[in-house]
């Protein structure tokens, strides 16, 4: 969940900073990503994609319709939310979780990909692999972002990267959707003042 | 939402309705392999019981648990109050071991709020006296709202002692606040003084008559009659009590086929509540067991697992 690069309101475009991948660009990172994923895993079974709140969950839709559209093999797809797992929860004022949902039949035994909008400090990623871990024993994980912009603080690496953005840590990288935003796009801003300080995602 | 949960005047109806979205979020939890949640790793809720209790207690130590807290137990009974120490003294005494919420209850009217003002834990009122138990109300809620939709426009009907409850007490103020209608039903002797001031301004009526209104019910709310009450001379006999006010199986029968029963328990069964109407299809009082612990664990998680707000 990359509340930290979206604007801190739901739905609310980004103002300012210019644009790194537009629409077709990002249409076609997904498709490759889509095949990496299908490459990786030698055809779509066993496959289950998890969309990690907020902006992961329709990204993992789309990949999922992109392979079901190439293989002609529907691909399972869910949400995972990490709320309760993050390290930071004291030092915001709560949230609240949003949904998890996964296949009626359980993750154990399946090749999860996690699927997330920004990869940054690998922060997010580490509250997920927990909540994998406690819904149960998958036979594998994978990672897969639409924007990798570096700054890791823990040892992550994405399996699958739409792309590549190099960034100041104190920019603000903003992946906006359609189903989200109304738009699809990912601009990259220099951060608040107010932003910088809270440091990282 | 504020920093305790004493009354449920506490609550604007945004805050419960966040409080319901994550208990549903925790209700599936209830059903994984892994039953936990670290949420309030590190911390400590203590559970201070000067009342008797099994299931308030234990489903707030359940719902603790499953967000790994450490979850102590005190109860009255063989503590230190049993020797004759203050409720202040107590309660100094457990914050000063450095816990981080308190799930209070206590026979006196207000105790929850009085102890929230000496200690910096987070103070959750369990039952204070004859005055609230806003839990109890989140759960009924919740359990009535999963099987209704939303309550806007419902009638609920609340039978019982009604002077002597706290559950009654902040029911109606949580179904008020969600848009309910709700009518009152007790006999004219466990009806409490100066009723008619309290549900003019809280806009619910009250009843003598249950028979006239269990058929427009949307759902039905039996309350305990507590058999202490029964020397009290508030009814003559519990046969009389079970005759004018008990949801007997004819009475079930007025009752609308998909009318959610609720009962706070323990029930007396053949009191307040046939065996009948009790196992019921329309009976939700399990429902209402497991989504005490859902709406207990959204409690704490909303109370504690954030930035704390005195920092």
């Amino acid at each position: 969940m990359s509340a930290e690069q979206t604007p801190a309101t739901p739905g609310a475009p980004a103002t300012g900073g210019r644009t790194v991948l537009d629409a077709r660009d990002i249409a076609r990172a997904l498709t490759r990503i889509s095949h990496e994923i299908l490459e990786r895993n030698k055809g779509p079974e066993g496959l289950l994609l998890l969309g990690i709140h907020t902006r992961g969950v329709p990204l993992a839709k789309r990949i999922a319709e992109r392979i079901s559209t190439v293989e002609d093999h529907t691909v399972a797809v869910g949400s995972l939310d990490v709320t309760m797992y993050r390290d930071d929860l004291r030092s915001h004022p709560t949230r609240s979780p949003h949904h998890t949902q996964t296949p009626a039949s359980g993750i154990d035994g399946k090749v999860v990909v996690l699927v997330d909008d920004v990869l940054f400090s690998g922060r997010t990623i580490r509250a997920a692999l927990d909540a994998v871990n406690d819904l149960g024993r998958p036979a594998a994980v994978r990672l897969a972002v639409l924007v990798d912009r570096g700054h890791r603080e823990l040892p992550i690496r994405a399996d699958h990267v739409g792309k590549n953005l190099p960034s100041a840590r104190a920019e603000r990288v903003s992946v906006l959707l359609d189903e989200i935003d109304g738009v699809d796009e990912v601009r990259i801003s220099d951060a608040p003042k107010s932003a910088v300080k809270e440091g990282v995602a | 939402m504020r920093r305790h949960l004493l009354s449920i005047d506490d609550l604007t109806v945004d805050d419960i309705d966040t409080l319901f979205d994550t208990a549903a979020e925790m209700h599936d939890v209830q059903n994984r392999q892994v039953k936990k949640l670290p949420a309030l790793r590190g911390r400590t809720v203590i559970n201070l019981f000067f009342e008797d209790s099994t299931r308030t207690r234990s489903s707030f130590e359940i719902a603790g648990k499953w967000l790994s807290a450490d979850v102590i137990n005190i109860s009255a009974k063989g503590s230190s109050a049993s020797k004759g120490e203050s409720l202040r003294d107590t309660v100094l005494t457990v914050c000063a071991m450095g816990v981080d919420g308190l799930v209070i209850r206590h026979g006196a009217s207000g105790a929850a709020k009085q102890v929230s003002e000496w200690v910096d834990a987070v103070v959750i009122n369990a039952g204070d006296g004859m005055h609230e138990h806003p839990t109890q109300a989140l759960l009924d809620a919740y359990t009535l709202q999963r099987k209704l939709g939303p309550l806007e426009g419902r009638h609920v009907v609340i039978v019982g002692d009604l002077t002597h409850s706290r559950v009654f007490r902040s029911n109606v103020l949580s179904l008020r606040k969600l848009g309910a209608s709700v009518t009152v039903v007790a006999p004219p002797t466990l009806m409490p003084s100066g009723i008619d001031g309290w549900s003019k301004d809280g806009g619910f009526t009250t009843s003598y008559d249950l028979d006239a209104v269990l058929p427009d019910a949307d759902a039905v709310m039996m309350l305990r009659v507590q058999r202490e009450r029964m020397s009290g001379g508030y009814f003559p006999s519990a046969r009389e009590y079970t005759v004018g006010y008990g949801l007997t199986r004819d009475r079930l029968a007025l009752l609308k086929p998909d009318a959610p029963i609720c009962h706070p328990g323990p029930m007396n069964r053949g009191l307040e509540i046939a065996a009948d109407a009790a196992d019921a299809a329309q009976s939700v009082v399990l429902d209402q067991v497991s989504a005490g612990v859902a709406v207990r664990m959204s409690v704490l998680y909303h109370l504690m697992a954030g930035e704390d707000s005195s920092e």
